[in-house]
């Protein structure tokens, strides 16, 4: 087995937070039967949206095209299983927070009958970079740690860039979420194999998996496959349990203690982030052609009767996962979709598992953030932002609605994680504060390039316009500049000449 | 099923603000014991007043401004401040001193800055100055440590209460039999008066570091400190920060000439440099934010107070070192803002 390793950079602030995980991970993944209806959200990515290409009452086959991207940054749609399509309606989805967006409604067959692969499976080394990323964006892949970026699109900006490292992200640093933990124990072999396929299609040759120390199940299992595996260039690293080392951004400046420039990427400092659980899709999409029907989602709190893993068919209703877990506790009173620091409360359970579920929270209690009292400059939300931001100025910027002062706090670096929330001693909601200046902040720019534009089009035609003017005047101005040359006799001749010509006419 | 919509992140801070004044409190308590045994049940009373005005200022204030007084009266922020002027005036002090300390703290320091968390000045240190200079005469009256071999006249619990609540000594007494200069005086004095060190230290009233009895309630008041720090109300920064700026440059200047200068060892076990250090300047609202930030101010609270100790009117300087560095506070956190990840370094942001 290969033991991990832990040369590690430093990463500022974040927080030891009560993991609440071990509910979950006491039984293996539970396979949840399949459902009498599927409801798939058409958009299941960020990025442009898909476009559906069936028709009410057609008959699709489990891992048929259903949705096609709808732009250069976009990602497909597969039906999770056979049967008939019999709506394509606006259903409540979870990345809205409930409110509707457009679905295609399967009601299954129950028979699960699988398309023919369209095409034959090469062994993917024999496949270029463009080759594989072309395959890859077809599986309808996309990050499964919860940013559900297309996966391909992702890949072919890192191709542009002078990459070194690949970093497949099993850190999984927020409470109660356990899949990525479960898949590393049981799908480890599907975790490397991706993260082989990654490294082909990138050219590089080092990768390293990073887990939280909170996972040795994980580690071992993983351990295990690479030895046998025998790759040297895969090395395992741990990371300390610290609250939130799993952002794309902190896991690259704690493994290889790089900041990403503000604004930018990872890959700018040369590494590419994947999901664990991404890894795994691309591995079962690219050597078993199957593309990304289902998903491990952990389903836990304690207003959920038997936490467990599921892993379920893409448009199974939470609701229905939930009633599989056992149903809910006679106290159970909040549901979130994601982890307890970021993830997003629903309102109702009649909202579809999607490719970005990666937790089904039911908590007892609605937390009660209490009256909010003044900032006492404590700066402890200050000790635990990993960006090293000062939330409490960002928040006095914010409430002043001081726009330039926030950018230059660096509220766009901001990351959400909640870290400040949860050390603030006068229970400050300054997440949620951030959350909505950076939309206000955002809606300002997009305002101004909005105006922007239309002033470019307003001048550029008035700048025609003039241009036009110009060269009329150019034109009569050398008209008659002729005309004093060569003299009115002439121009009487010039006259008589025209007048001719047009009588002859 | 409908559920409960709300905003990330759902889990709940463990801390709130009124816990944290209230260990603060609970961590004066073994000083305030020792306080009474040195010196006394007088500070029992000026806690009781200080308090009492403290609240009712607060009260008065929130009130004045519209708001309902509970919500600042929960957050035990006054009496925090109540607890820190009791221990700055002498042990014995008549009720309208502590009383004017008290409310020109909550209701001008405090609440006109806008509440807890606007205000520039710590509260306490602005009531104690005020009061200093207002009455000189009752700020210097200390009784000396109930200590073996000291010629004290101890007053009674009835008569202290008498003395506080009238400001008029039993007949038989007068100011002179009772109080007497507190160490950091003598040696201000005495200093000033070319005598030596050592001549200096032969007054009873010293002890093996401080003052006597001073030290002890030093101790005390360590220990809470210390508490404060495990329970992590309170960071190393600022108490490092005090400790270092005061006995960096007394020993250097005891090293120099030793007879002419305090030791640190009675810099740091007289007057209020341990309290100012672990309760004082820890005061998160008018002291500077950033690690960094605080352990500057904290540095310069410590060397301010070495010098008005050493050259000032005042025999401690520690209130206007600590009012002083206030005001620097916005500066201080202007120039100590953190690198934010993934921007250039080197270059601030404006
Ligand atoms: S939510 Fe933003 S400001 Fe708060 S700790 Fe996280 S990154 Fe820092
Ligand atoms: S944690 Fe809360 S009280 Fe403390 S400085 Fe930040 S915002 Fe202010």
């Amino acid at each position: 087995m290969s033991a991990p390793t832990y040369d590690l950079g430093k990463l500022h602030g974040g927080i030891r937070l009560e993991s609440g995980k071990s509910a979950a991970t006491r039984n293996s993944i539970q396979k949840m039967p399949l459902p009498a209806q599927l409801i798939i959200p058409i958009t299941q990515h960020v990025g442009d949206p898909a476009h559906s290409i069936v028709t009410i009452g057609e008959r699709v086959l489990k891992g048929q095209l259903i949705a096609e991207p709808g732009g250069s940054l976009s990602a497909p749609v597969h039906a999770s299983s056979s049967g008939k399509v019999v709506a394509i309606e606006p259903w409540p989805v979870s990345r809205r927070y409930g409110a509707n967006a457009p679905c295609i409604v399967i009601e299954c067959d129950g028979e699960d009958r699988a398309i023919e692969p369209a095409v034959t499976q090469a062994a993917y080394d024999m496949l270029s970079a463009d080759e594989l990323l072309a395959r890859i964006l077809q599986g309808g892949i996309v990050g499964l740690g919860g940013a559900v970026f297309p996966t391909a699109q992702k890949l072919m900006q890192a191709l542009t860039c002078d990459l070194k490292y690949l970093l497949l992200n099993g850190v999984e640093c927020e409470p109660y979420i356990s899949c990525d933990d479960m898949l590393m124990r049981e799908y480890a072999r599907e975790v490397l194999g991706g993260a082989r396929i990654l490294m082909h299609a990138l050219q590089l040759d080092v990768c390293y998996i990073v887990v939280e120390s909170d996972k040795p199940l994980a580690l071992q299992s993983l351990g295990e496959q690479l030895a046998e595996l025998g790759d040297k260039r895969i090395v395992l690293k741990q990371v300390p349990t610290i609250y939130p080392s799993g952002g794309e951004d902190q896991l690259v400046q704690l493994v290889t203690n790089l900041e990403v420039p503000s604004g930018g990427l990872p890959t700018d400092v040369g590494c590419l982030v994947q999901n664990v659980g991404t890894a795994s899709a691309i591995y079962d999409w690219i050597v078993h052609g199957k593309p990304l029907l289902s998903r491990v989602t952990t389903v836990t709190g304690d207003g959920v009767v038997n936490p467990m893993n599921v892993e379920a068919r893409i448009g199974t209703l939470v609701g229905d996962i939930i009633r599989f877990a056992g149903g809910y506790t006679e106290s159970a009173q909040q549901l979130i979709i994601g982890g307890p620091m970021t993830g997003k409360s629903m309102s109702t359970d009649l909202v579809p598992l999607v490719k970005a579920s990666n937790c089904i929270l039911v908590l007892s209690r609605a937390p009660s953030i209490g009256a909010k009292s003044p900032c006492i400059r404590c700066g402890d939300c200050a000790a635990v932002c990993p960006v090293q931001l000062l939330p409490q100025q960002l928040y006095w910027y914010s409430c002043a609605d001081d726009e330039k002062k926030l950018r230059l706090h660096g509220l766009t670096d901001c990351i959400e994680c909640g870290c400040c929330d949860l050390v603030c001693p006068s229970h400050i909601p300054l997440t949620a504060e951030f959350r909505v200046a950076k939309a206000r902040i955002q809606e300002q720019a997009d305002e101004k390039a909005r105006a922007e534009r239309a002033r470019s089009r307003f001048e550029a035609r008035n700048e025609r316009i003039e241009s036009e003017q110009r060269a009329r005047d150019a034109e009569l101005e050398q008209q008659r500049a002729t005309a004093k040359r060569i003299g009115p006799a002439e121009i009487a001749a010039i006259l008589q000449r025209k007048q001719q010509q047009q009588d002859k006419d | 099923m409908e559920f409960t919509r709300t905003e990330a992140p759902y889990l709940t801070p463990s801390v709130n603000v009124a816990g944290m004044m209230l260990q603060v409190l609970l961590a004066l308590v073994p000083a305030a014991l020792a306080h009474m045994w040195y010196f006394g049940p007088g500070i029992l009373f000026n806690l009781v007043v200080a308090a009492v005005f403290c609240v009712a200022g607060e009260a008065l204030m929130m009130h004045a401004r519209g708001r309902d007084p509970m919500l600042a009266l929960a957050d035990y922020s006054a009496l925090v401040t109540a607890a820190l002027l009791a221990f700055a005036v002498p042990s014995l002090t008549p009720w309208w001193v502590t009383a004017t300390g008290a409310l020109f703290g909550v209701v001008v320091a405090k609440h006109l800055y806008g509440g807890i968390g606007f205000n520039l000045f710590n509260p306490a240190m602005a009531g104690y100055v005020v009061i200093l200079v207002a009455f000189p005469l009752q700020m210097n009256l200390w009784v000396a440590p109930s200590m073996g071999d000291i010629d004290y006249i101890s007053l009674s619990i009835a008569q202290t209460l008498v003395y506080t609540l009238t400001g008029n000594l039993p007949d038989t007494l007068t100011f002179d039999a009772v109080s007497r200069a507190t160490p950091l005086d003598a040696m201000q004095t005495g200093l000033r008066d070319l005598q030596t060190y050592a001549e200096i230290r032969a007054n009873p009233i010293m002890g093996d570091f401080g003052g006597r009895g001073w030290e002890w309630i030093g101790n005390f008041v360590a220990v809470g400190g210390f508490w404060l720090l495990i329970r992590k109300i309170i960071r190393w920064q600022i108490p490092t920060g005090v400790f270092l700026g005061l006995l960096v440059p007394a020993g250097i200047m005891y090293l120099a000439d030793p007879s002419t200068h305090a030791s640190p060892g009675f810099h740091l076990f007289s007057g209020a440099t341990i309290l100012c250090a672990f309760f004082i300047a820890t005061d998160p609202v008018s002291a500077a934010t950033s690690p960094k930030g605080r352990f500057l101010y904290g540095l310069g609270i410590g060397f301010l107070t070495f010098v008005m100790r050493r050259w000032g009117a005042y025999a401690d300087g520690v209130a206007f070192a600590v009012l002083l560095m206030n005001m620097a506070t916005p500066a201080i956190d202007y120039f100590t803002r953190p690198h934010i990840v993934g921007h250039p370094r080197g270059r601030r942001n404006q």
